[in-house]
């Protein structure tokens, strides 16, 4: 048994090296085929209890997460803060504690306040993934963009890919930012400056004050959710002027010198961030994201539990073996 | 009380700009006589201060207490003898507690609490507003009766700009200082940190440095307005600075204080998200480190004042967004002072001692600072030289909650006299 390939906890893109995200990418490519199957499970965290610790309000992270922990056979609980102890005022600590003390693995959570992942990572035992910290980081919806962009155009390395939106309040843009830019893309941000994060460019990011622009130099265009609250706290003046001046349309994707990937973490708003035909589009691969979202997840848990990243590929093999 | 002869030390009074050996005798409660010849009176104790600091004891005009509301975290008392460890014979305890010190019989409670504790003196600071909502002046006459010396809303900005200059001018009334918190608030709203390179790279919500310099410049102007006294709480931003400076200029009665933690630490130091760092106004940027120091050496920045702000560990022992703000500081402020400020000469010696001293008592018009003939025997003896790490087990106060600990300071105090009486002795803890 060698050291494990990614430490104990999935906390960000930002202390990951390319090499260790590329590690994450290359062990989902044959857990993609699990999902394909009739039968879609393996052994491989057979026995391995696994806690999804939800202190936001997420369905299709959480889905992700609870299938790719099931198709590993992985046992799962779902801890969501409505209704249980955290409601009632226990604290992020007490909470994690009590977890533990029934001998648990692995802890997925999705906290509203940044660094409550890492805060959890210190304390507990288990190894912590992070399902999406306040606007800190979502480690694993960038690695299943990244692996979406790589397996339609075949590399991440010298691509430009811009993230368009709420820069400010995503996460999703900085874990974008931090693994596209270790595997050698450039990365361009582009959104109201009122939704643009105080010294962003200190990122390496190119900032693009127009949409226009930002489509005229990408390859692919990574389109976040613009939230509704974001209207109601003043951030923006409506919908319907933030779809008028940034909305991805097919009129500005035309005038492109080339066609471009579409990425958008969901769920969508159609009409605001993005036009339905574009989202439902040839060069759309939004659907891709989710199906690739349970590959890299499943991959994380893997190689988080110990499982040497060679033996992906013989680790799900196993199961057929078993199963005859 | 036995008279004290401290002897052989350097005595630093900025208040007569002395800074030389000799020796300083406390009696009947009082400094009876400094100089070089004063016979040892019989039954005298004698304090060898040879290569140690005699000074005014210092003062602190923004100090938390926690008592009534938050005694796990500190009390009057444990907060007194804080202060002593730390140097000071007299401290401003801030009326933001549970329940708000917004009348006489609350102040009283301070006062009497503080007796008791026979530590450091505290001064009790009563609200502008009743309950601190900001809405309706306290009764300043009131408190200053039972006891109070300032008034602040302290924690909360003065929102409203009628209020604010309502406050000053009524306090002129009593030649008290007000002491606001700068904040504009629907600019910091939300924010944990300074907003910067390190909050978008944390993902954490910024309070940028305008949310502070607008109130600040705000109070400047109705200080000009009314002739009253503003003075300006926990200064954190170079542009602050720039506008206390020109307010000064124009000889506004404007004073300002800023804290050992904004003269040390940067906002870089929020970036394993340790709630210890986690304080407001928050740790800014290099620049606005160097502007503070600059600040207090030439006397911009009237004061060093620790907003010493206690919190039990288990407040802290949350994820950065929902701890509480503040820092333990009384008992690193001589230590940082030393290391940050005196040994990288951006500021003599005695300009240190001056602003932890003469200089807070003068603006509050607090007696002590001194150590002319008659006055208060409150003195601090000090080690300039001792090298010390700061420890979690150390600290006198009930919580231990500062980004410090672990760190090598230089300059610790040795004893501290309130009134000629030893409140403080190390060794004896």
């Amino acid at each position: 048994m060698t050291a494990p390939a990614l430490g104990k906890d999935l906390l960000g893109l930002e202390s990951l090296s390319a090499t260790q995200i590329k590690l994450i990418l290359d062990t989902a490519e044959p857990f993609k085929e699990v999902s394909e199957r009739a039968i879609k499970k393996v052994p491989t965290l057979r026995g391995k209890t696994i806690v999804n610790l939800f202190y936001e309000a997420s369905t299709r992270t959480r889905i992700s997460f609870e299938f790719a922990e099931k198709r590993l056979s992985a046992d799962t609980v779902n801890v969501t803060a409505k209704g249980s102890s955290v409601e009632k005022g226990e604290n992020l600590v007490d909470t994690a504690r009590n977890l533990e003390a029934m001998r648990i693995d692995m802890v997925v959570i999705r906290h509203p306040s940044s660094g409550a992942p890492k805060f959890l990572a210190e304390r507990i035992q288990s190894n912590v993934v992070n399902a999406g910290d306040g606007r800190h980081e979502h480690p694993t919806q960038a690695l299943l963009d990244m692996l979406t962009i790589r397996d339609r155009l075949g590399t991440i390395a010298g691509l430009k890919v811009c993230i368009v939106g709420d820069i400010l309040h995503s996460r999703v843009a900085r874990s974008n930012i931090w693994g596209l830019k270790k595997l050698g893309a450039e990365v361009g941000v582009c959104g109201p400056q009122s939704l643009m994060p105080h010294g962003i460019e200190h990122l390496g990011v190119t900032v693009f004050r127009r949409i226009e622009e930002a489509i005229e130099w990408s390859d692919v265009l990574n389109v976040l959710r613009l939230q509704l609250e974001r209207m109601e706290a003043g951030y923006i003046p409506s919908l319907r002027e933030y779809y008028r001046v940034f909305g991805v349309s097919e009129d500005r994707l035309a005038r492109a010198p080339k066609d471009l990937l579409i990425l958008h973490p969901g769920p969508i708003n159609r009409g605001v961030e993005i036009q339905s035909s574009v989202a439902d589009g040839p060069h759309s691969v939004i659907l891709k994201q989710v199906t690739n979202g349970v590959a890299v997840r499943m991959a994380v848990l893997y190689l988080l539990a110990g499982g040497q990243p060679e033996s992906a590929e013989a680790a799900k093999g196993s199961v057929r073996g078993g199963m005859e | 009380m036995r008279p004290v002869l401290i002897k052989g030390g350097r005595v630093i009074d900025p208040s007569q700009n002395r800074d030389e050996v000799a020796d300083v005798l406390l009696m009947d409660g009082v400094v009876a006589e400094v100089g070089n010849d004063i016979g040892t009176p019989d039954d005298a104790e004698v304090v060898d201060a040879v290569g140690k600091v005699v000074a005014p004891g210092f003062v602190d005009v923004h100090v938390h207490l926690r008592e009534p509301g938050k005694e796990e975290a500190e009390t009057i008392a444990t907060g007194a003898r804080s202060a002593a460890a730390g140097g000071f014979t007299g401290v401003c305890a801030m009326p933001n507690t549970d329940p708000v010190t917004d009348n006489q019989a609350a102040i009283g409670f301070v006062i009497k609490q503080a007796r008791e504790a026979e530590a450091a003196r505290v001064y009790p600071i009563g609200t502008i507003s009743i309950g601190q909502r900001g809405e309706r002046l306290a009764e300043f006459g009131s408190m200053i009766s039972a006891g109070a010396v300032a008034v602040s809303d302290d924690g909360r900005p003065v929102v409203s700009s009628h209020l604010m200059r309502t406050a000053l001018e009524y306090a002129r009334t009593f030649d008290i200082p007000v002491a606001d918190h700068c904040e504009e608030p629907t600019l910091a709203k939300g924010g944990v940190m300074h907003e910067g390179m390190v909050s978008t790279r944390l993902g954490l919500k910024g309070i940028p440095a305008a949310a502070e310099e607008i109130m600040v410049a705000r109070d400047i102007l109705l200080a000009e307005l009314t002739g009253g006294h503003v003075h300006l709480c926990h200064m954190s931003t170079r542009g602050s600075v720039d506008l206390i400076r020109r307010g000064k200029d124009r000889g506004i009665n404007v004073t300002a204080e800023a804290t050992p933690h904004h003269f040390t630490l940067t906002h870089d130091e929020c970036s394993q998200y340790d709630t210890n760092t986690k304080m407001n106004p928050p740790l800014r940027e290099a620049e606005d480190v160097d502007a503070i120091r600059e600040a207090i050496a030439d006397g911009t920045i009237d004061v060093i004042a620790t907003d010493h702000a206690p919190h039990h560990y288990e407040s802290k022992e949350r994820d950065f967004d929902d701890a509480p703000f503040g820092i333990t500081g009384l008992e690193t402020a001589l230590g940082l002072g030393m290391v940050e400020l005196v040994a990288p000469a951006t500021m003599a010696l005695s300009v240190l001692v001056r602003r932890l001293s003469t200089d807070p008592a003068r603006i509050f018009g607090l007696p002590g600072g001194s150590l002319v003939r008659g006055t208060l025997g409150d003195v601090v003896v000090f080690d300039p030289d001792a090298k010390w790490t700061v420890s979690v087990d150390g600290f006198v106060s009930r919580s231990q909650n500062s980004p410090f600990i672990g760190r090598n300071l230089v300059g610790r105090v040795e004893r501290t006299f309130v009134g000629g009486r030893t409140v403080f002795q190390r060794g004896s803890e």
